[in-house]
């Protein structure tokens, strides 16, 4: 027996798990999920230009960094945002929020615009046909639409444009005269100027409640999207759903890994163990992928890691059950292991390649859910290659050499006997 | 070596099973088509998981009070312990309505663990239909791509007669039992299309590798070759297969809701996967391979 040889792989057992019950708590809570398993929603939009009007590269920058600011005055943290498919844009938002707001305030465009005339049709009041606006949301600045109150204690939003000089003129233009107010097509309110304004103040009243007021403010400060956007999907899940999604789907895996274990361990008994701790490593590797690479762990992706565990240990099977050929075939126990190991190292990569070509495709062209899983996918096969092969070889080589074991019992062959 | 079952001298069985189960298969998704789901037919979904048996009429009064009326058939009850209830609208769900069956659900289910809800136009049911039938072709393109550059084309050819026959099982299986069909049903058959060419793949290359060793020169030492090859890895085949379905029933059994029938398409494609690599896949190849070589002793030796 070499001792040397043994207590290095017993050196490799303390350090896998030593590692794994040491941080991989705290890994865990470093890792991000994904809304089906936190709660949260997800909005697809479809931009849609006028008609006539050409979707144009920096138009779309400036409509994400038009839903970039509507999503921050949410205040949900790490919010994602994407263009999808070149016309359409992903918004997610995970956590506990109002979800109906959100919609609204990312979505709707307040569409603020002021007209010098306008016409009562069918009981409704609309700009005068082919009446220009005078003066629109476009031209609020920034930030500056607040929740007040007008003279006589109702509600209000004041607001000031940027252009104090266009909105003097038109003030000074329309004194003792009606400026129209409509918000998104609908009249807001029909006041007389009274005279010029050369500050560049407004205040827009109407039947505002306190949050009614809130929400236009936000909307206006957000400012106007350069196109408007269609929602064309969306999925809502309510937060203790997804954690009993994530609880039960955790309980699944564990189950399948013990069971797993079980398996391994009857069948390829010490060899077993060492595709066992081999599949710690792989748990823990796994983790700490997901964690450094900041991708998102969702429901389908976590299904994907469990399946892994089952992918991890095939190429831990081929190896063994070639290493019993090769026991078979006569060979010494330790030769048999050399060899094995290097004849199954072809097929493993073989079989694993097709798994991954599913998976980059699947990430290609799929969305979401799918993406998430395809992710976890391939992450799965490239860790399992260097512990179910990589990792698994060397303990596996160590303890062989050490001399520790000498029956080919002990990985699971049936032969007795060995040629030294 | 022991005397074990001859398979390819019997492929004709195998042949006729899978061909019976593809062909009913098809003709109940040709007559009856999919049960989709939202995914794919625009509309809604919603499912609330209600903490507490599900009552259909409780269920479809909530829904009038959110002044949504369904019908009796657009409810059906799913989870282990029959708590969730999944409510199929053919139209898209505004925010405003989500956000009443949010508030109503509370309300009436106190038990209730909330709700899931999707909603999906027109547009997007048909970008997701479009792309998930290229995904899956071009998934099987690549791999026989990088098959016949591995290994030569009629591995590669009969490997993808083995998954396209995985695929299809798998597609009898959820049409003949109209069970629904979303999104991730697509990423089941493109696991599948990943995962059960792995199995073929372990069995052809020692199909390979023994053709390195002993060359046959005969029909007769083909058909042993394979036979041998088979039954070489056959531990390997059902012990693989055993870990990776361990870790799918789990996931069904216990998962959450939402991948239960992603892991029930993953489970039928599993069985039939590792089915099809060693009685379609083989055989198949052997068939191929054989033709041209001088018949040697007679068929029906068991291989050694």
């Amino acid at each position: 027996m070499r001792w040397g040889r043994f207590l290095g792989f017993l050196a490799i057992v303390c350090i896998i798990l030593g590692v794994t019950a040491g941080t991989s708590m705290n890994v865990w809570k470093t890792i991000r999920l994904g809304l089906d398993l936190q709660g949260g929603m997800d909005l697809l939009y479809k931009i849609e230009p006028p008609q006539g009007q050409a979707l144009t590269a920096a138009g779309k920058q400036a409509l994400l960094q038009a839903v970039q600011l509507r999503v921050n005055s949410l205040g949900v943290a790490s919010p994602v945002i994407e263009l999808e498919s070149g016309d359409q844009i992903r918004v997610e938002l995970a956590g506990n929020f109002n979800q109906q707001t959100a919609e609204q305030v990312i979505g709707q465009t307040a569409q603020l615009e002021i007209y010098g005339s306008a016409v009562e049709k069918n009981g409704k009041w609309v700009p005068a046909p082919h009446a220009k606006p005078l003066i629109t949301g476009a031209d609020i600045q920034p930030n500056s639409a607040q929740v007040g109150q007008d003279q006589y204690g109702n509600i209000a939003v004041n607001l000031e444009f940027k252009d104090k000089q266009k909105w003097a003129n038109i003030t000074k233009r329309y004194t003792k005269k009606v400026l129209y107010t409509f918000l998104n097509g609908q009249l807001l309110t029909a006041a007389k100027v009274n005279g010029e304004i050369p500050n560049g103040q407004t205040q827009l009243t109407g039947n505002f409640t306190v949050q009614s007021a809130t929400e236009l403010a936000k909307e206006l400060n957000a400012g106007s999207l350069p196109y408007p956007l269609k929602l064309v999907s969306s999925m809502n899940v309510g937060p203790t759903l997804g954690m009993v999604s994530l609880r039960a789907t955790l309980w699944a895996g564990l189950a399948a890994v013990a069971l797993i274990f079980i398996f391994m361990l009857l069948v390829y008994r010490l060899a077993g163990l060492v595709a066992d701790l081999a599949l710690v490593a792989y748990g823990y590797l796994t983790l700490v992928t997901f964690s450094g690479m900041h991708v998102v762990l969702t429901l389908s992706g976590l299904a994907a890691l469990v399946l892994g565990v089952g992918i991890a240990v095939d190429a831990n099977i081929i190896t063994y059950e070639r290493v019993k050929d090769e026991v078979r075939a006569g060979k010494s126990l330790q030769s048999a292991v050399i060899s094995g190991n290097k004849r199954a190292l072809r097929t493993i990569i073989d079989a694993n390649a097709t798994t991954f070509i599913a998976g980059a495709v699947m990430y290609w062209f799929g969305q979401g859910d799918i993406r998430g899983f395809a992710v976890a996918l391939m992450i799965s096969i490239v860790i399992s290659m260097l512990t179910a092969v990589l990792l698994s070889r060397a303990m596996l080589l160590l303890l062989t050499r050490s001399g520790a074991v000498r029956r080919p019992w002990w990985y699971g062959a049936r032969r007795e006997g060995v040629k030294a | 070596m022991k005397v074990h079952f001859d398979i390819v001298r019997r492929r004709h069985w195998f042949f006729g099973l899978s061909l019976v189960i593809t062909v009913i298969g098809l003709i109940v998704w040709a007559t009856m088509g999919f049960n989709l789901g939202t995914d794919f037919k625009a509309g809604s979904r919603v499912q609330m998981d209600l903490g507490q048996p599900v009552n259909i009429a409780q269920v479809r009064s909530m829904m009038s009070d959110a002044g949504l009326p369904v019908g009796q058939d657009a409810i059906t009850v799913a989870g282990a312990n029959k708590q969730t209830a999944v409510v199929r609208f053919p139209q898209v769900l505004t925010q405003a309505q989500v956000a009443t069956i949010n508030r109503l659900e509370k309300q009436q289910f106190p038990h209730s663990q909330g709700a899931a809800i999707s909603t999906v136009s027109p547009f997007v049911a048909q970008q997701t239909s479009r792309k998930a039938v290229w995904a899956v072709l071009l998934a099987s393109l690549f791999i026989v791509a990088y098959l016949a550059v591995r290994f030569e084309y009629r591995f590669a050819l009969a490997a993808i007669i083995a998954l396209l026959h995985d695929a299809f099982i798998v597609i009898s299986v959820f049409a003949m039992f109209r069970l629904e069909v979303d999104l991730t049903f697509v990423a089941a058959v493109l696991t599948i299309v990943g995962y059960s060419i792995n199995d073929t793949i372990v069995i052809f290359d020692r199909i390979r590798e023994n053709l390195k060793l002993t060359p046959p020169k005969t029909y007769h030492d083909l058909q042993q070759l394979v036979n041998r090859s088979l039954w070489q890895t056959m531990t390997r085949s059902i012990n693989t297969v055993v870990t990776v379905l361990i870790a799918a029933v789990m996931l069904y059994l216990f998962g959450g809701q939402s991948i239960h029938n992603f892991t029930l398409a993953l489970i039928v494609g599993l069985v039939s996967g590792a089915y099809s690599s060693i009685f379609i896949a083989s055989p198949i190849w052997f068939v191929w391979r054989g033709r041209g070589l001088p018949r040697g002793e007679p068929e029906g030796v068991p291989g050694a």
